[in-house]
Protein backbone atom coordinates (compact mmCIF):
# COMPACT_ATOMS: atom_id res chain seq x y z
CA UNK A 1 0.00 0.00 0.00
CA UNK A 2 2.61 2.36 0.33
CA UNK A 3 4.30 1.58 -2.82
CA UNK A 4 0.52 2.27 -4.28
CA UNK A 5 0.20 5.47 -2.31
CA UNK A 6 3.67 7.24 -3.06
CA UNK A 7 3.80 5.77 -6.87
CA UNK A 8 -0.12 7.30 -7.32
CA UNK A 9 0.88 10.65 -6.02
CA UNK A 10 4.28 10.55 -7.85
CA UNK A 11 2.85 9.45 -11.45
CA UNK A 12 0.23 12.27 -10.50
CA UNK A 13 3.01 15.31 -10.29
CA UNK A 14 4.54 13.87 -13.26
CA UNK A 15 1.79 13.75 -15.68
CA UNK A 16 0.95 16.83 -14.60
CA UNK A 17 3.87 18.29 -16.46
CA UNK A 18 1.82 17.41 -19.76
CA UNK A 19 -1.60 18.73 -18.49
CA UNK A 20 -3.19 21.97 -19.63
CA UNK A 21 -3.48 24.60 -16.69
CA UNK A 22 -7.22 24.48 -16.46
CA UNK A 23 -6.89 20.52 -15.33
CA UNK A 24 -3.29 21.40 -13.05
CA UNK A 25 -6.34 23.73 -11.33
CA UNK A 26 -9.10 20.74 -11.13
CA UNK A 27 -6.71 18.38 -9.91
CA UNK A 28 -5.26 20.26 -7.02
CA UNK A 29 -8.59 21.46 -5.82
CA UNK A 30 -9.81 17.71 -5.79
CA UNK A 31 -6.19 16.89 -3.64
CA UNK A 32 -7.73 19.66 -1.26
CA UNK A 33 -11.41 18.00 -1.48
CA UNK A 34 -9.65 14.90 -1.09
CA UNK A 35 -7.82 15.53 2.30
CA UNK A 36 -11.13 16.57 3.71
CA UNK A 37 -12.51 13.66 2.55
CA UNK A 38 -9.55 11.40 4.16
CA UNK A 39 -10.69 12.61 6.93
CA UNK A 40 -14.12 12.31 6.77
CA UNK A 41 -12.97 8.48 6.00
CA UNK A 42 -11.79 8.18 9.46
CA UNK A 43 -15.18 9.24 11.04
CA UNK A 44 -17.23 7.15 8.53
CA UNK A 45 -15.34 3.96 9.60
CA UNK A 46 -16.17 4.43 13.49
CA UNK A 47 -19.98 4.71 12.32
CA UNK A 48 -20.06 8.48 12.43
CA UNK A 49 -21.59 11.23 9.73
CA UNK A 50 -19.68 14.73 9.83
CA UNK A 51 -22.66 17.16 8.09
CA UNK A 52 -19.78 19.53 9.09
CA UNK A 53 -16.15 19.03 7.97
CA UNK A 54 -16.65 22.14 6.15
CA UNK A 55 -16.16 23.98 9.26
CA UNK A 56 -12.64 22.97 9.47
CA UNK A 57 -12.08 23.42 6.01
CA UNK A 58 -13.55 26.95 6.38
CA UNK A 59 -11.02 27.74 9.34
CA UNK A 60 -7.85 26.35 7.21
CA UNK A 61 -8.56 28.59 4.61
CA UNK A 62 -9.65 31.78 6.74
CA UNK A 63 -5.96 30.73 8.44
CA UNK A 64 -3.90 30.81 5.38
CA UNK A 65 -6.16 34.20 4.07
CA UNK A 66 -5.09 35.89 7.49
CA UNK A 67 -1.15 34.91 7.18
CA UNK A 68 -1.18 36.80 3.70
CA UNK A 69 -3.87 39.41 4.96
CA UNK A 70 -2.43 40.54 8.10
CA UNK A 71 0.94 39.37 8.32
CA UNK A 72 2.10 39.32 4.32
CA UNK A 73 2.90 35.47 4.42
CA UNK A 74 2.03 33.32 1.73
CA UNK A 75 4.24 30.36 1.81
CA UNK A 76 2.21 27.36 0.85
CA UNK A 77 3.14 24.90 3.22
CA UNK A 78 3.17 27.56 6.10
CA UNK A 79 -0.35 28.58 4.90
CA UNK A 80 -1.17 24.55 5.48
CA UNK A 81 0.19 24.18 8.47
CA UNK A 82 -1.61 27.10 10.25
CA UNK A 83 -4.72 25.49 8.64
CA UNK A 84 -3.87 22.41 10.28
CA UNK A 85 -2.61 23.76 13.67
CA UNK A 86 -6.10 26.05 14.16
CA UNK A 87 -8.81 23.54 12.88
CA UNK A 88 -7.01 20.69 14.93
CA UNK A 89 -6.93 23.33 18.11
CA UNK A 90 -10.42 24.01 16.94
CA UNK A 91 -11.71 20.34 16.89
CA UNK A 92 -9.47 19.44 20.08
CA UNK A 93 -11.80 21.71 22.19
CA UNK A 94 -15.24 21.04 20.09
CA UNK A 95 -14.71 17.30 20.38
CA UNK A 96 -15.36 17.20 23.85
CA UNK A 97 -18.64 17.92 23.19
CA UNK A 98 -19.14 16.05 20.53
CA UNK A 99 -17.73 12.75 21.45
CA UNK A 100 -20.24 11.97 23.55
CA UNK A 101 -23.15 11.55 20.65
CA UNK A 102 -23.61 9.46 18.04
CA UNK A 103 -25.63 8.88 15.12
CA UNK A 104 -27.77 11.85 13.81
CA UNK A 105 -27.16 13.92 17.24
CA UNK A 106 -23.64 13.92 15.66
CA UNK A 107 -24.30 14.92 12.46
CA UNK A 108 -26.63 17.88 13.45
CA UNK A 109 -24.37 19.02 15.85
CA UNK A 110 -21.70 19.23 13.66
CA UNK A 111 -23.56 20.62 10.80
CA UNK A 112 -24.79 23.68 13.41
CA UNK A 113 -21.26 24.59 14.83
CA UNK A 114 -19.98 24.93 11.12
CA UNK A 115 -23.15 26.87 10.18
CA UNK A 116 -22.37 29.19 13.45
CA UNK A 117 -18.59 30.19 11.75
CA UNK A 118 -20.44 30.85 8.56
CA UNK A 119 -22.44 33.47 10.54
CA UNK A 120 -19.85 34.91 12.32
CA UNK A 121 -18.05 35.60 9.03
CA UNK A 122 -20.79 36.84 6.99
CA UNK A 123 -21.21 39.50 10.16
CA UNK A 124 -17.36 40.07 10.33
CA UNK A 125 -16.22 43.22 8.06
CA UNK A 126 -12.18 42.97 8.75
CA UNK A 127 -12.79 39.27 7.08
CA UNK A 128 -14.75 40.93 4.15
CA UNK A 129 -18.41 39.60 5.08
CA UNK A 130 -19.49 37.43 2.61
CA UNK A 131 -17.60 38.88 -0.26
CA UNK A 132 -14.58 37.57 1.60
CA UNK A 133 -10.71 38.39 0.46
CA UNK A 134 -8.47 37.30 -2.31
CA UNK A 135 -5.43 35.45 -1.53
CA UNK A 136 -1.94 36.46 -2.83
CA UNK A 137 -0.43 33.98 -5.06
CA UNK A 138 1.45 31.32 -3.07
CA UNK A 139 5.22 31.17 -3.04
CA UNK A 140 7.12 27.80 -1.83
CA UNK A 141 9.88 28.41 0.51
CA UNK A 142 9.96 31.72 0.08
CA UNK A 143 10.69 31.18 -3.63
CA UNK A 144 8.18 32.85 -6.23
CA UNK A 145 7.58 30.31 -8.49
CA UNK A 146 7.68 31.34 -12.39
CA UNK A 147 4.15 32.77 -14.09
CA UNK A 148 3.63 29.64 -15.94
CA UNK A 149 5.03 27.51 -13.38
CA UNK A 150 2.80 28.30 -10.17
CA UNK A 151 -0.13 26.16 -11.31
CA UNK A 152 2.32 23.57 -11.09
CA UNK A 153 4.27 24.03 -8.68
CA UNK A 154 1.41 24.00 -6.24
CA UNK A 155 0.14 20.81 -7.25
CA UNK A 156 3.37 18.65 -6.99
CA UNK A 157 2.98 20.69 -3.27
CA UNK A 158 -0.12 19.64 -2.59
CA UNK A 159 0.43 16.18 -3.92
CA UNK A 160 3.52 15.43 -1.80
CA UNK A 161 0.96 16.61 1.56
CA UNK A 162 -1.92 14.57 -0.10
CA UNK A 163 0.86 11.37 -0.40
CA UNK A 164 2.20 12.18 3.33
CA UNK A 165 -1.51 12.33 4.42
CA UNK A 166 -2.69 9.38 2.86
CA UNK A 167 0.99 7.02 3.98
CA UNK A 168 -0.28 8.36 8.01
CA UNK A 169 -3.66 7.68 7.78
CA UNK A 170 -3.49 4.20 6.09
CA UNK A 171 -0.42 3.58 9.24
CA UNK A 172 -3.11 4.81 11.72
CA UNK A 173 -5.84 2.74 10.74
CA UNK A 174 -3.54 -0.46 11.28
CA UNK A 175 -2.54 0.72 15.44
CA UNK A 176 -4.50 -0.59 18.12
CA UNK A 177 -6.30 2.88 18.13
CA UNK A 178 -7.31 3.27 14.60
CA UNK A 179 -8.37 -0.57 14.57
CA UNK A 180 -11.10 0.55 17.09
CA UNK A 181 -12.74 2.39 14.57
CA UNK A 182 -15.02 -0.39 13.31
CA UNK A 183 -15.01 -1.82 16.66
CA UNK A 184 -17.05 1.60 18.02
CA UNK A 185 -19.35 1.23 15.13
CA UNK A 186 -20.20 -2.02 15.97
CA UNK A 187 -20.40 -2.30 19.14
CA UNK A 188 -19.03 0.06 21.88
CA UNK A 189 -20.40 -1.68 24.80
CA UNK A 190 -17.59 -3.99 23.84
CA UNK A 191 -15.02 -1.79 23.42
CA UNK A 192 -15.68 -0.50 26.81
CA UNK A 193 -15.77 -3.87 28.51
CA UNK A 194 -12.17 -4.87 26.67
CA UNK A 195 -10.93 -1.67 28.69
CA UNK A 196 -10.83 1.14 26.20
CA UNK A 197 -12.29 4.47 25.69
CA UNK A 198 -14.51 4.93 22.79
CA UNK A 199 -14.91 8.22 23.49
CA UNK A 200 -11.63 9.19 23.93
CA UNK A 201 -11.23 7.32 20.72
CA UNK A 202 -13.92 9.18 18.60
CA UNK A 203 -12.47 12.13 20.20
CA UNK A 204 -9.17 11.72 18.18
CA UNK A 205 -10.32 10.35 15.14
CA UNK A 206 -12.45 14.04 15.46
CA UNK A 207 -8.82 16.10 15.87
CA UNK A 208 -6.95 14.41 13.02
CA UNK A 209 -10.20 14.52 10.48
CA UNK A 210 -10.61 18.52 11.44
CA UNK A 211 -6.58 18.48 10.90
CA UNK A 212 -6.64 17.29 7.53
CA UNK A 213 -9.58 19.13 6.66
CA UNK A 214 -7.74 22.65 7.75
CA UNK A 215 -4.77 21.30 5.15
CA UNK A 216 -7.33 20.76 2.66
CA UNK A 217 -9.31 24.45 3.28
CA UNK A 218 -5.69 26.21 3.37
CA UNK A 219 -4.54 24.75 -0.03
CA UNK A 220 -8.45 25.08 -1.66
CA UNK A 221 -7.27 28.71 -0.53
CA UNK A 222 -4.17 29.20 -2.03
CA UNK A 223 -5.16 27.82 -5.08
CA UNK A 224 -8.90 29.49 -5.72
CA UNK A 225 -6.84 32.45 -4.37
CA UNK A 226 -10.28 33.86 -3.01
CA UNK A 227 -12.25 32.59 0.30
CA UNK A 228 -15.82 33.61 1.22
CA UNK A 229 -17.85 32.57 4.07
CA UNK A 230 -19.58 29.93 1.82
CA UNK A 231 -16.90 27.75 2.21
CA UNK A 232 -18.44 26.83 5.87
CA UNK A 233 -21.58 26.81 4.81
CA UNK A 234 -23.57 23.34 4.86
CA UNK A 235 -23.53 22.41 1.28
CA UNK A 236 -19.87 22.46 1.41
CA UNK A 237 -20.19 19.72 4.05
CA UNK A 238 -22.51 18.04 1.78
CA UNK A 239 -19.95 17.53 -0.98
CA UNK A 240 -17.50 16.37 0.89
CA UNK A 241 -19.92 13.57 2.24
CA UNK A 242 -21.09 12.96 -1.67
CA UNK A 243 -17.76 12.21 -2.58
CA UNK A 244 -17.17 10.23 0.19
CA UNK A 245 -20.27 7.71 -1.02
CA UNK A 246 -18.74 8.22 -4.38
CA UNK A 247 -15.50 6.89 -3.37
CA UNK A 248 -16.26 4.37 -0.53
CA UNK A 249 -14.03 4.23 2.42
CA UNK A 250 -12.25 1.11 2.03
CA UNK A 251 -9.20 2.70 1.76
CA UNK A 252 -7.06 5.80 1.77
CA UNK A 253 -6.56 6.41 -1.86
CA UNK A 254 -10.39 6.63 -2.48
CA UNK A 255 -11.01 9.78 -1.16
CA UNK A 256 -8.83 11.23 -3.77
CA UNK A 257 -10.27 9.44 -7.03
CA UNK A 258 -13.32 10.29 -5.46
CA UNK A 259 -12.42 14.26 -5.37
CA UNK A 260 -11.14 13.99 -8.92
CA UNK A 261 -14.49 12.05 -10.29
CA UNK A 262 -16.67 14.83 -8.38
CA UNK A 263 -14.55 18.04 -9.94
CA UNK A 264 -15.48 15.68 -13.45
CA UNK A 265 -18.61 15.18 -12.96
CA UNK A 266 -19.37 18.87 -11.51
CA UNK A 267 -17.43 20.19 -14.39
CA UNK A 268 -19.36 18.40 -17.25
CA UNK A 269 -22.77 19.17 -15.38
CA UNK A 270 -22.14 22.17 -16.04
CA UNK A 271 -21.05 22.32 -19.18
CA UNK A 272 -23.78 20.74 -20.30
CA UNK A 273 -26.85 21.99 -18.62
CA UNK A 274 -25.46 24.97 -16.44
CA UNK A 275 -28.92 25.52 -14.77
CA UNK A 276 -29.81 21.79 -14.20
CA UNK A 277 -26.22 20.61 -12.93
CA UNK A 278 -27.43 20.01 -9.71
CA UNK A 279 -29.77 17.14 -11.29
CA UNK A 280 -26.89 15.26 -12.97
CA UNK A 281 -25.10 14.80 -9.92
CA UNK A 282 -28.11 13.82 -8.17
CA UNK A 283 -28.61 11.32 -10.94
CA UNK A 284 -25.40 10.03 -11.01
CA UNK A 285 -25.58 9.43 -7.13
CA UNK A 286 -28.97 7.86 -6.93
CA UNK A 287 -27.41 5.47 -9.39
CA UNK A 288 -24.45 4.62 -7.37
CA UNK A 289 -26.19 4.03 -3.90
CA UNK A 290 -27.98 1.10 -6.17
CA UNK A 291 -25.23 0.29 -8.02
CA UNK A 292 -21.95 0.34 -6.69
CA UNK A 293 -22.99 0.97 -2.54
CA UNK A 294 -19.43 0.43 -1.67
CA UNK A 295 -18.69 3.88 -3.89
CA UNK A 296 -16.45 3.44 -6.83
CA UNK A 297 -13.26 2.78 -5.17
CA UNK A 298 -14.55 1.13 -1.89
CA UNK A 299 -13.61 -2.28 -2.69
CA UNK A 300 -10.19 -1.83 -3.80
CA UNK A 301 -7.63 -3.48 -2.52
CA UNK A 302 -3.57 -2.82 -2.57
CA UNK A 303 -1.25 -4.91 -1.62
CA UNK B 1 -7.85 -17.30 51.76
CA UNK B 2 -8.24 -13.79 50.98
CA UNK B 3 -11.34 -12.10 49.26
CA UNK B 4 -10.19 -10.86 45.72
CA UNK B 5 -13.85 -9.65 45.53
CA UNK B 6 -15.80 -8.27 48.53
CA UNK B 7 -19.03 -6.75 47.91
CA UNK B 8 -21.00 -5.03 50.97
CA UNK B 9 -24.48 -4.27 51.17
CA UNK B 10 -25.39 -3.23 48.07
CA UNK B 11 -28.53 -2.12 47.31
CA UNK B 12 -30.23 -1.04 43.41
CA UNK B 13 -33.42 -0.20 42.62
CA UNK B 14 -35.46 0.99 39.29
CA UNK B 15 -38.61 2.65 40.69
CA UNK B 16 -40.04 0.37 42.85
CA UNK B 17 -38.74 -3.10 41.83
CA UNK B 18 -36.00 -3.74 44.14
CA UNK B 19 -33.24 -5.48 41.73
CA UNK B 20 -30.61 -5.91 44.87
CA UNK B 21 -31.48 -5.45 48.72
CA UNK B 22 -28.48 -5.62 50.86
CA UNK B 23 -26.76 -8.43 49.06
CA UNK B 24 -23.16 -8.50 50.26
CA UNK B 25 -20.60 -11.76 49.24
CA UNK B 26 -16.89 -11.78 49.91
CA UNK B 27 -15.56 -14.03 46.57
CA UNK B 28 -12.44 -15.90 47.73
CA UNK B 29 -9.11 -16.20 44.99
CA UNK B 30 -9.39 -18.74 42.68
CA UNK B 31 -12.57 -19.89 43.44
CA UNK B 32 -15.36 -21.04 41.27
CA UNK B 33 -18.56 -19.65 41.70
CA UNK B 34 -22.28 -20.31 40.66
CA UNK B 35 -24.79 -17.78 40.44
CA UNK B 36 -28.30 -18.99 40.61
CA UNK B 37 -31.64 -17.91 40.99
CA UNK B 38 -35.08 -16.93 38.60
CA UNK B 39 -35.23 -14.64 36.12
CA UNK B 40 -35.07 -11.03 37.86
CA UNK B 41 -33.95 -12.76 41.07
CA UNK B 42 -30.83 -9.98 41.19
CA UNK B 43 -28.07 -12.22 39.22
CA UNK B 44 -27.31 -10.02 36.49
CA UNK B 45 -27.80 -7.07 38.64
CA UNK B 46 -24.81 -8.06 41.03
CA UNK B 47 -22.88 -8.93 38.23
CA UNK B 48 -23.64 -5.06 36.41
CA UNK B 49 -22.87 -3.30 39.63
CA UNK B 50 -19.53 -5.48 40.33
CA UNK B 51 -18.24 -4.14 36.38
CA UNK B 52 -19.32 -0.52 36.26
CA UNK B 53 -22.44 -0.96 34.45
CA UNK B 54 -24.87 0.26 37.41
CA UNK B 55 -24.02 2.19 40.47
CA UNK B 56 -25.38 0.83 43.47
CA UNK B 57 -27.78 2.87 45.19
CA UNK B 58 -25.86 1.94 48.81
CA UNK B 59 -22.90 -0.39 49.70
CA UNK B 60 -19.47 -0.92 48.26
CA UNK B 61 -17.55 -3.19 46.37
CA UNK B 62 -13.81 -3.70 46.61
CA UNK B 63 -11.33 -5.52 44.98
CA UNK B 64 -7.85 -6.38 46.16
CA UNK B 65 -8.64 -4.00 49.09
CA UNK B 66 -9.42 -1.17 46.38
CA UNK B 67 -12.80 0.44 46.39
CA UNK B 68 -14.08 0.01 42.60
CA UNK B 69 -17.78 1.26 43.10
CA UNK B 70 -17.80 4.22 41.34
CA UNK B 71 -15.57 3.37 38.67
CA UNK B 72 -16.21 3.05 34.84
CA UNK B 73 -16.61 -0.17 33.18
CA UNK B 74 -13.33 0.05 31.01
CA UNK B 75 -11.36 0.98 34.41
CA UNK B 76 -12.79 -1.96 36.33
CA UNK B 77 -11.40 -3.97 33.52
CA UNK B 78 -8.32 -2.82 33.15
CA UNK B 79 -8.08 -3.71 36.69
CA UNK B 80 -8.57 -7.52 35.20
CA UNK B 81 -12.32 -7.62 36.30
CA UNK B 82 -13.55 -8.84 33.04
CA UNK B 83 -16.90 -9.91 32.16
CA UNK B 84 -18.95 -12.28 28.88
CA UNK B 85 -22.61 -11.46 28.36
CA UNK B 86 -25.69 -13.24 27.95
CA UNK B 87 -26.38 -12.24 25.07
CA UNK B 88 -22.72 -12.48 23.05
CA UNK B 89 -21.30 -8.33 22.46
CA UNK B 90 -19.33 -8.88 19.79
CA UNK B 91 -17.85 -6.76 16.66
CA UNK B 92 -20.37 -8.19 14.56
CA UNK B 93 -18.76 -6.68 10.44
CA UNK B 94 -15.12 -7.96 11.79
CA UNK B 95 -13.71 -11.48 11.16
CA UNK B 96 -13.69 -13.89 14.39
CA UNK B 97 -9.29 -12.96 14.00
CA UNK B 98 -9.96 -9.38 13.79
CA UNK B 99 -12.21 -9.51 16.94
CA UNK B 100 -9.55 -11.30 18.78
CA UNK B 101 -7.03 -8.68 17.29
CA UNK B 102 -9.08 -5.83 17.98
CA UNK B 103 -9.67 -6.47 22.06
CA UNK B 104 -5.62 -7.58 22.04
CA UNK B 105 -5.16 -4.02 20.75
CA UNK B 106 -6.86 -2.49 23.61
CA UNK B 107 -4.89 -4.62 26.24
CA UNK B 108 -1.77 -3.63 24.74
CA UNK B 109 -2.90 -0.29 25.07
CA UNK B 110 -3.84 -0.13 28.12
CA UNK B 111 -0.31 -1.70 28.58
CA UNK B 112 1.02 1.67 28.23
CA UNK B 113 2.69 -0.94 24.73
CA UNK B 114 1.30 0.76 21.83
CA UNK B 115 2.14 3.74 19.64
CA UNK B 116 0.17 5.54 17.54
CA UNK B 117 2.52 3.35 14.61
CA UNK B 118 2.79 0.03 15.68
CA UNK B 119 1.12 -1.71 12.90
CA UNK B 120 -1.11 -4.73 12.11
CA UNK B 121 -0.49 -8.57 12.59
CA UNK B 122 2.74 -7.32 13.73
CA UNK B 123 1.94 -5.97 17.05
CA UNK B 124 4.25 -7.20 19.66
CA UNK B 125 2.79 -8.11 22.79
CA UNK B 126 4.96 -10.11 24.17
CA UNK B 127 5.87 -7.60 26.67
CA UNK B 128 2.35 -7.44 28.55
CA UNK B 129 2.96 -9.98 31.36
CA UNK B 130 1.46 -13.35 30.60
CA UNK B 131 1.54 -12.93 27.50
CA UNK B 132 4.94 -14.07 26.31
CA UNK B 133 3.97 -14.06 22.47
CA UNK B 134 2.93 -11.60 19.81
CA UNK B 135 -0.62 -10.67 19.41
CA UNK B 136 -1.69 -13.27 16.70
CA UNK B 137 -0.12 -15.52 18.49
CA UNK B 138 -2.17 -15.07 21.18
CA UNK B 139 -5.34 -14.76 19.14
CA UNK B 140 -4.89 -17.68 17.41
CA UNK B 141 -4.22 -20.02 20.82
CA UNK B 142 -7.27 -18.46 22.79
CA UNK B 143 -9.53 -18.87 19.06
CA UNK B 144 -7.76 -22.99 19.19
CA UNK B 145 -8.91 -22.99 22.84
CA UNK B 146 -12.53 -22.30 22.09
CA UNK B 147 -12.36 -24.59 18.75
CA UNK B 148 -12.72 -21.42 17.03
CA UNK B 149 -9.67 -21.93 14.84
CA UNK B 150 -11.39 -23.40 12.16
CA UNK B 151 -14.07 -20.10 11.89
CA UNK B 152 -11.54 -17.41 11.88
CA UNK B 153 -12.07 -15.55 8.71
CA UNK B 154 -15.50 -15.85 9.28
CA UNK B 155 -17.65 -12.72 10.15
CA UNK B 156 -18.92 -12.74 13.78
CA UNK B 157 -22.35 -12.22 13.16
CA UNK B 158 -22.56 -15.37 10.66
CA UNK B 159 -21.55 -17.73 13.22
CA UNK B 160 -23.88 -20.17 15.26
CA UNK B 161 -25.52 -19.37 18.36
CA UNK B 162 -22.87 -21.19 20.37
CA UNK B 163 -20.00 -20.11 18.53
CA UNK B 164 -20.76 -16.53 19.23
CA UNK B 165 -21.10 -17.62 22.60
CA UNK B 166 -17.42 -18.80 22.82
CA UNK B 167 -16.34 -16.12 21.15
CA UNK B 168 -17.44 -13.64 23.34
CA UNK B 169 -16.05 -15.92 26.06
CA UNK B 170 -12.61 -15.55 24.04
CA UNK B 171 -13.08 -11.89 23.94
CA UNK B 172 -13.28 -11.76 27.31
CA UNK B 173 -10.53 -13.93 28.28
CA UNK B 174 -7.86 -11.81 25.93
CA UNK B 175 -8.60 -8.90 28.55
CA UNK B 176 -6.13 -10.89 31.07
CA UNK B 177 -9.09 -11.49 33.45
CA UNK B 178 -8.27 -11.89 36.89
CA UNK B 179 -11.60 -11.64 37.80
CA UNK B 180 -13.99 -13.81 34.98
CA UNK B 181 -17.90 -13.09 35.47
CA UNK B 182 -19.38 -14.98 33.02
CA UNK B 183 -23.43 -14.15 32.50
CA UNK B 184 -25.38 -17.21 31.85
CA UNK B 185 -22.12 -19.10 29.78
CA UNK B 186 -23.93 -22.29 28.68
CA UNK B 187 -27.20 -20.36 28.02
CA UNK B 188 -28.45 -21.31 23.78
CA UNK B 189 -26.24 -23.93 24.12
CA UNK B 190 -27.20 -27.53 23.39
CA UNK B 191 -27.62 -29.88 26.24
CA UNK B 192 -24.91 -32.04 24.85
CA UNK B 193 -22.48 -29.24 24.67
CA UNK B 194 -22.86 -27.42 28.12
CA UNK B 195 -20.57 -29.18 30.05
CA UNK B 196 -17.63 -29.46 27.65
CA UNK B 197 -18.14 -25.57 26.92
CA UNK B 198 -17.90 -25.38 30.67
CA UNK B 199 -14.88 -27.26 30.99
CA UNK B 200 -12.92 -25.30 28.58
CA UNK B 201 -13.79 -22.14 30.01
CA UNK B 202 -12.71 -23.38 33.56
CA UNK B 203 -9.59 -24.75 32.11
CA UNK B 204 -9.13 -21.50 30.21
CA UNK B 205 -9.78 -19.26 33.61
CA UNK B 206 -7.39 -21.71 35.79
CA UNK B 207 -4.37 -21.62 33.39
CA UNK B 208 -5.07 -18.02 33.54
CA UNK B 209 -5.43 -17.80 37.30
CA UNK B 210 -8.57 -16.29 37.29
CA UNK B 211 -11.40 -16.46 39.55
CA UNK B 212 -14.60 -17.25 38.49
CA UNK B 213 -18.45 -16.02 39.09
CA UNK B 214 -20.78 -17.53 36.39
CA UNK B 215 -24.37 -17.52 36.59
CA UNK B 216 -26.56 -20.46 35.57
CA UNK B 217 -29.50 -22.03 35.56
CA UNK B 218 -28.79 -25.50 34.92
CA UNK B 219 -28.14 -27.11 38.49
CA UNK B 220 -25.95 -30.08 36.93
CA UNK B 221 -23.53 -27.65 35.51
CA UNK B 222 -23.51 -25.97 38.90
CA UNK B 223 -23.31 -29.08 41.24
CA UNK B 224 -20.62 -29.99 38.61
CA UNK B 225 -18.60 -26.99 38.18
CA UNK B 226 -19.29 -24.80 40.98
CA UNK B 227 -16.98 -24.74 44.47
CA UNK B 228 -20.00 -22.22 46.03
CA UNK B 229 -23.03 -21.71 45.07
CA UNK B 230 -24.81 -18.03 45.90
CA UNK B 231 -28.52 -18.53 45.81
CA UNK B 232 -30.52 -14.74 44.29
CA UNK B 233 -34.02 -14.44 45.31
CA UNK B 234 -35.97 -11.23 44.46
CA UNK B 235 -32.61 -8.76 45.32
CA UNK B 236 -31.36 -10.72 48.17
CA UNK B 237 -28.93 -13.80 48.74
CA UNK B 238 -31.03 -16.63 50.39
CA UNK B 239 -27.78 -19.03 50.40
CA UNK B 240 -24.32 -19.29 50.27
CA UNK B 241 -22.77 -22.36 50.43
CA UNK B 242 -21.11 -25.09 48.69
CA UNK B 243 -23.29 -26.59 46.06
CA UNK B 244 -24.70 -29.76 47.50
CA UNK B 245 -25.53 -27.59 50.48
CA UNK B 246 -26.84 -25.03 48.91
CA UNK B 247 -29.23 -26.98 46.74
CA UNK B 248 -30.62 -28.86 49.20
CA UNK B 249 -31.62 -25.71 50.90
CA UNK B 250 -35.30 -25.40 51.55
CA UNK B 251 -35.72 -22.08 50.35
CA UNK B 252 -33.46 -22.42 48.00
CA UNK B 253 -35.98 -25.85 46.55
CA UNK B 254 -38.55 -23.69 46.55
CA UNK B 255 -38.15 -19.79 45.31
CA UNK B 256 -34.75 -21.36 42.64
CA UNK B 257 -35.19 -25.32 41.75
CA UNK B 258 -38.77 -25.31 41.98
CA UNK B 259 -39.43 -28.49 43.84
CA UNK B 260 -41.61 -28.11 45.94
CA UNK B 261 -40.08 -31.58 48.15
Amino acid sequence: MRFWIAGTFAALALASLWLPQWMLFIMTVAIARGLVVLGLLLLLRAGLVSFGQALYYCIGAYSAGALGRFFGISDIFLEMLAGAVLAGATAFVLGFLLARYRGIFFGLLSLALSMILYGLLVKTEALGSTDGFNIARSTLFGARPDEDWVRYAVLVASAAVAALAALLVHRYLQTPLGRLAPAIKDNEIRVEYMGASARQAVHVKYVIAATLAGVGGALAATTVGHIDPEMAYWTSSGEFIFIAILAGTGNVLAPFAGALVYGAIHTMAYDLSPNTWQMSLGVSLLLLIVFLPEGLFGRLRFR
Amino acid sequence: MTAVLDAKGLCKSFGAVTAAAEVSAAIEKDSVVGLIGTNGAGKTTFINMVTGYLKPDRGEIRYEGRDITRLPPREITRLGICRSFQIPQLYGSLSVFDNMLVGLGIVLRNAGLAGYFSRGNVWDTRAVPGFERPAHEVAEHLLARFGLLADRARNAQVLPGGARKLLDIALTMAAKPRVLLLDEPTSGVSAAEKFGIMQMVLDGARAEGATVLFVEHDMEVVSRFAQRVLAFYDGRIIADAAPQAALQDPQVKRYVVGNRA
